[in-house]
């Protein structure tokens, strides 16, 4: 399998969207804004129609239209201007009809949106992966400079402010890597399912984990498990690795829920 | 002895609605344990917001340690235990991994923590009488352990300020008064100042200098043993 270059180039591509993913996703789970993910996917869905309709790289004005999208997240929610899940709904639904305008608009509707829906890893070309490379490492170096930092707001963002800790520059910066994550995985699991991919493997991790630490680096192992085994699976019984890849992501609830529960008894 | 927290002719209402809070006056000094309770709706959760600066006052002025309260130039010295509902007790924490939180703004956000910052975190587990539990998940601890570790967490910040929103809301009553024994040891010990805001005092009736009832404004200020007897029935405040 990995004789064939473009085998090689997703999982490459899929290694780094294995680990970025949940890792982001593990600060909104433990925050209970598991869908933002969601929320953020359908706005770059917005932004690769956008990309059609100005005729540049869609990766790049998703990119900006998720960052767009988890500001304007994070901005209704912690001004109190709507409830959580209505400010998730609002985006959500925004930018996914923004994306079929601007799509017909682009009179693109013929294009591969299946592809950026649902995945397409296997045609990932080394420009892909140089950028997935890139961003990937960008987050993760950040995650890992922010890790106490985050966690603390997940713990007690009130008691976080009181004392002075920035929390509205750390809600950015966890909104960009949140924007990041689904910009750069798009191609790989597709806008519909990157937030599984960022949630999955955490809840996963959190059904045996003990703690933060271990419930972070169990959850990024499941999803590198999940990515590379979902495309190993899809090359041999020629199944959509997008889909594959999250099947087996829900697969390692179950196996984490089970022994949690034999566990305890 | 100089203010901890100094309210004057303090009035506030959200986003320019009813006035929540009237002419409120309010001075605490460095060292006191005081209990602020009332009703809930009664201001008492938007007193304490507006006396840590979390919320600008309509008229009036909020000072803490001298400071205008929104602009405090020391806000990693104040040890703050939200409400329950606000707490991720939920989350796959280690007590540990809570308590260490407590010193983010003093240790500085980026990167591990250093040794000293980690010394201060196990003692102030140990000071709670966490220490057997230090590396146990949260959520399998009880609510009142619970909110021990988030007192730790406060604590690890050595605050000169300690304040506590709602700290027995969810804890049976056994842990409620262990919860103010320990609280009662804590002021002593290390001198913090410590305001105890709750819809009922009667844990820490025993161990607080003064207690303040605020139902809009400051309907008594002074020594729990100088409560009106009616005052003390649940019913007569929450009227």
């Amino acid at each position: 399998m990995l004789e064939l270059e473009f085998m090689r180039l997703a999982f490459g591509a899929g290694l780094f969207v294995g680990l970025l993913a949940p890792a982001v996703g593990f600060f909104l789970v433990q925050r209970q804004l598991s869908l933002v993910g969601d929320g953020i996917g359908h706005v770059a869905f917005a932004g690769v129609a956008a990309g059609y309709l100005l005729g540049l790289p869609p990766v790049l004005t998703a990119l900006v239209a998720s960052i767009g999208g988890a500001g304007a997240i994070e901005w209704l929610r912690s001004r109190k201007h709507t409830a959580g899940d209505q400010a998730l709904a609002l985006v959500f639904y925004t930018g996914i009809a923004a994306g079929v305008v601007l799509i017909s608009l682009a009179g693109a509707l013929d294009v591969d949106l299946f592809g950026f829906l649902f995945g397409s890893i296997l045609t990932t070309t080394r420009g892909d992966l140089a950028l997935v490379a890139t961003l990937g490492i960008a987050g993760l170096g950040t995650i890992a400079l922010l890790y106490r930092a985050l966690a603390a707001i997940a713990l007690d963002e009130e008691g976080a402010r009181v004392a002075g800790v920035p929390v509205g520059l750390l809600n950015t910066a966890l909104a960009v890597l949140a924007a990041t994550t689904v910009a750069v995985s798009m191609r790989i699991v597709g806008i519909l399912l990157i937030a599984a991919l960022m949630v999955l493997p955490v809840i996963a991790a959190s059904r045996i984990a003990r703690s933060m630490r271990e419930t972070l680096l169990l959850g990024m192992a499941i999803g590198v498990g999940s990515v590379l085994g979902g495309l190993t699976l899809a090359y041999y019984v020629d199944l959509p690795p997008g889909g594959t890849i999250v099947l087996l992501a829900a697969a390692a609830f179950l196996v984490t829920s089970a022994a949690s529960g034999l566990r305890r008894g | 002895m100089p203010l901890a927290v100094e309210l004057r002719r303090l009035s506030f209402g959200y986003g320019g609605g009813p006035l929540v809070l009237r002419d409120v006056d309010l001075q605490i000094s460095t060292g006191e344990f005081v209990a602020i309770a009332g009703p809930n709706g009664g201001g008492k959760t938007t007193l304490m917001r507006v006396a840590l600066g979390l919320e600008q006052p309509s008229t009036g002025e909020a000072l803490l340690f001298g400071e205008p309260a929104d602009r405090f130039s020391r806000r990693s010295t104040l040890g703050y235990l939200a409400q329950r509902s606000q707490l991720g007790v939920d989350a796959p924490a280690t007590v540990r991994e809570v308590v260490s939180a407590g010193r983010l703004a003093v240790g500085g956000l980026l990167g591990p923590l250093r040794r000293r910052d980690r010394a201060i975190v196990t003692d102030a587990i140990e000071r709670v009488g966490l220490s057997g539990s230090a590396d146990v998940p949260l959520r399998t601890l009880s609510g009142g352990q619970q909110q021990r570790a988030f007192i730790a967490k406060a604590l690890a910040a050595e605050p000169s300020l300690l304040v506590l929103d709602e700290p027995t809301t969810g804890v049976d009553v056994d842990s409620q008064e262990a919860l103010a024994a320990l609280l009662d040891r804590l002021h002593r010990e290390l001198g913090v100042t410590v305001l105890y805001v709750s819809h009922e005092f009667g844990a820490v009736e025993r161990f607080v200098e003064r207690l303040v009832l605020v139902r809009g404004r400051i309907v008594f200020d002074g020594s729990p043993s100088e409560l009106p007897h009616v005052w003390h029935d649940p019913s007569h405040i929450h009227a």
